[in-house]
């Protein structure tokens, strides 16, 4: 945890990227998880061309690799599967170190493995450099639903006060020698579960009572600052932009 | 006296609760405008159970309220609610946005302000309550001090011409409490303040009224009701150990000041 805005997953620093609009760097994302995935999993020289884009913007951010390795962690039970697919898959074999491995099944561990890599880095430098109200924000501004929108900014500021409060409640059975290591003291969680849910309940019935109070309606105030600088908008495509690229000429060359 | 309506009137209102229970038995209160006044008694008295009518959260079941000679009523409940800043107990019920800024302004926009307007009603807000350099921070991380603070500039965007506080002081630590009425003595509206906390009503309020079963049984100056060992012990209300009366009013005597100043 670094500072103020801190989430697990951010990363504090003053760079272009963290200064960027959430929006742009989300809408850039989207554009190249896809573009990512539609490139053909035979131009392999394609991916390493997208890798260097990312460890490009990466360092822009000024992230330390040893902040961003271990997070791609997140990926591993897809790993797994990717690296059984050799095994299993049908179709004609080849001789790899002495072990007969399906040549699709090569593959399309390769395909996973490499999209996903790339799709998780992509998503941990948009994570590492915006903050969640940022993310709300952006995701906003990208007119995702109002719902949905407003869903995600109850739950980011409300993640925290029930998580504290959890934990009081965690503190107060501890404290009454209560030690829940054994599967049949399950009943006190449930409990616990129970109680966290009527807390949480009321606790929403106290924040709308503060919301008719200050003149809610129904339906809430849009929210924004100004409309985004557009060199903002050119600075982030320009990464899917130079990925489509790449894309484009990935596929020309399988021709 | 003035020929500006009343802040606050409040006429024979009486509310029980679904379940029969009898919360207001018939309040009668006047409140003028630039009044400091504190709202003392037991808990169950059915202070919170007021605090709810003054914003026509609950609506009276007999009686009328006015604010600022407005009837608290349907078609007028988006003006008394601009006019009747209300503060809840527990900061983290009002701060329910993701940041500060956006806590403060979420009732201005509400109210439909917009624009450099905006901007500059959450500058002065947060301004008002010392809080200007963390608008860009999520509540969470904020101290209790901090975000009750916060809790009270959301209310001061709406521009309120009365402040209902309730139970300001708890779970502040001494200086947080300080500080907390230091935002609140310079600030230019009529406040209602419920609490607990005897010493900060004779700090802040001239003036008090005493709450128990659903009526008004005591409403004078906060020095002379706290002084009047009957009526404390009658209505469950006690200094704190150690406290003593001292004869000569010093902070509450700025505050009087000031309410005739208007």
């Amino acid at each position: 945890m670094s500072g103020a805005h801190a989430h697990a997953l951010y990363y504090h620093e003053h760079s272009p990227v963290h200064r960027a609009p959430a929006a742009c760097k989300l809408a850039a994302h989207l554009a190249f998880v896809l573009i990512v995935v539609a490139t053909p999993r035979e131009a392999v020289w394609a991916f390493g061309a997208y890798a260097v884009l990312l460890v490009l913007v990466g360092s822009l951010a000024r992230l330390p690799l040893g902040f961003a390795l271990p997070r791609l962690a997140v990926e591993l039970p897809f790993v797994a599967f990717a690296l059984i697919l050799p095994f299993i898959a049908s179709g004609e074999r080849i001789e790899v170190g002495g072990l007969a491995l399906s040549r699709d099944g090569l593959w399309g561990a390769w395909n996973i493995l490499a999209k996903g890599t790339l799709g998780v880095g992509a998503s941990v430098i948009v994570a590492a450099t915006t903050t969640l109200p940022e993310l709300v924000h952006g995701l906003e501004r990208l007119r995702l639903p109002r719902v949905f929108t407003q869903m995600a900014a109850f739950m980011v500021r409300y993640l925290d006060v029930i998580a504290d409060e959890l934990r009081r409640m965690r503190l107060a059975r501890t404290a009454r020698a209560y030690d829940p290591r054994w599967l049949w003291q399950a009943r006190a969680i449930a409990a616990s579960a129970g109680a966290l849910f009527i807390r949480s309940f009321e606790r929403g019935e106290r924040v709308w009572l503060a919301m008719v109070s200050r003149g809610y309606e129904g339906s809430m105030p849009a929210v924004g600052p100004g409309a985004i600088e557009a060199r903002w908008w050119v600075a982030s495509l320009a990464v899917p932009g130079a990925a489509g690229v790449v894309c484009v000429l990935a596929w020309i060359g399988l021709r | 006296m003035s020929a500006a309506p009343p802040a606050l009137e409040i006429r024979e209102l009486a509310f029980a609760y679904p379940d029969a229970t009898p919360a207001l038995r018939g309040i009668d209160l006047l409140v003028r405008p630039g009044e400091r006044v504190a709202v003392l008694g037991p808990n169950g008295a059915g202070k919170t159970t007021l605090v709810l009518h003054l914003n026509g959260i609950l609506r009276p079941q007999q009686g009328w309220i006015r604010v600022g000679g407005l009837p608290v009523e349907g078609e007028h409940l988006r003006e008394i609610r601009r006019r009747v800043g209300l503060v809840f107990q527990d900061p983290d019920d009002q701060l329910f946005m993701p940041t500060v800024e956006d806590d403060v302004a979420f009732g201005p926009r509400n109210l439909g302000v917009e624009g450099e307007e905006l901007e500059r009603r959450v500058e002065s807000a947060l301004a008002a309550v010392g809080m200007l350099d963390h608008r860009d921070r999520p509540p969470h991380h904020l101290s209790f001090g901090q975000r009750r603070r916060v809790a009270i500039a959301t209310v001061l965007a709406m521009d309120p011409e009365v402040l209902v506080l309730d139970e300001p002081s708890s779970n502040l630590d001494p200086a947080g409490r300080r500080e907390l009425a230091e935002v609140l003595r310079p600030l230019d509206v009529t406040i209602l303040m419920v609490t607990h906390d005897l010493p900060y009503a004779l700090e802040l309020c001239p003036r008090a009224v005493v709450m128990n079963e659903g009526r008004i049984v005591a409403d004078g100056p906060t020095r002379e009701l706290l002084a009047d060992a009957a009526l404390m012990a009658a209505n469950r209300l006690e200094l704190p150990y150690g406290f003593i009366l001292a004869p000569e009013p010093s902070p509450s005597g700025r505050a009087r000041t000031s309410d005739t100043g208007r």
